[in-house]
């Protein structure tokens, strides 16, 4: 692990316990993304105030009237757009329990508080679209070739200077 | 999720991850993330609390500028109320449901509306 957490925070640690938990019932082990090696660091380029945030989301969230997600290896992706009313959003996973967010999409998809913080001046503005994607992809082969580089494109289209991601 | 943002930070724009699952992102190491100690499906706040949902968006995005060091990993200080959600998720279950390879709405509606608006293929996701 390359960053420790702080010793006051009792976290879960989800490696272990799904370790344990799939052993327990005879599972094969999943195999965690490990990257040993330090990510790409970009230095921002403008102040927080002048900057463009795109939002991105996993947790298989879609607008009503859109086409949901499959929870089988789907690696297709939804835009949201900016000033989408929170009662047009709609949730299905496979692997967390959606109850919250169903009443309340912002605990997985933040846009309320990013449109306020553009409207306090705190970020200069929100992309367009948010883009929303299903996640629990076990193929890190799949997900690298067939998702992920149609989000870099969008993001670069998007004129984003920064990219805020939201895993479930 | 730090796969992705590994590769939109390799493509030239600065990341920044929330995790509510500190050990799953320490191991897939993106540049930038923000902690929020909640129950999977809360990783961008608790529900009905904007005002604590706009501190952690705020949280996030100051962290562009604030982290300077790749793979930090930064807590938010807000806790869930009942502790005892630790529990829960640490048991050793699978809550996992099938994994359907047709789109799963929400509703009955929703896969009308869908229909309506893009065919029966909203319907097999063929």
């Amino acid at each position: 692990m390359s960053t420790a957490p702080p010793s006051d925070i009792d976290i879960v640690d989800y490696i272990d316990v799904t370790k344990r938990a799939y052993e327990a019932l005879g599972y094969q082990a999943y195999r965690w993304a490990e990257n040993t090696e330090p990510s790409a660091f970009v230095a921002p380029t403008k102040p927080l105030a002048e900057s463009k945030v795109v939002l991105l989301a996993s947790g298989g969230i879609y607008r009503h009237g859109d086409i949901a997600f499959t929870h089988k290896d789907d690696v297709g992706h939804r835009e949201i757009p900016v000033d989408t009313p929170d009662e047009e959003l709609r949730v299905t996973h496979f692997a967390y329990d959606q109850t919250h967010a169903r009443q309340d999409p912002n605990v997985v998809l933040p846009l309320t508080a990013l449109r306020t913080l553009a409207a306090d001046g705190v970020i200069g503005s929100v992309a367009d679209v948010a883009l929303t994607f299903m996640g629990g992809i076990y193929s890190q082969r799949r997900l690298g070739e067939q998702l992920t580089p149609g989000l870099v494109s969008r993001c670069h289209e998007l004129d984003a200077d920064i990219a805020l991601l939201v895993p479930v | 999720m730090g796969l992705i943002a590994r590769e939109i930070e390799a493509s030239g724009i600065p990341t920044v991850c929330l995790t509510s699952a500190w050990t799953i992102t320490a191991s897939a190491n993106p540049a930038r993330a923000v902690y929020t100690d909640f129950p999977l499906g809360h990783t961008s706040g608790r529900p009905n609390d904007p005002v604590g949902q706009l501190e952690i968006a705020r949280a996030a995005v100051e962290a562009i500028h604030g982290i300077t060091a790749p793979g930090t990993i930064i807590p938010v200080p807000q806790q869930w109320p009942d502790p005892t959600w630790r529990d829960e998720a640490r048991e050793l279950v699978d809550h996992r449901t099938e994994r359907l390879d047709t789109p799963q709405y929400q509703s009955d509606a929703d896969r009308d509306a869908a229909i309506a608006t893009h065919g029966e293929n909203a319907a097999c996701g063929c």
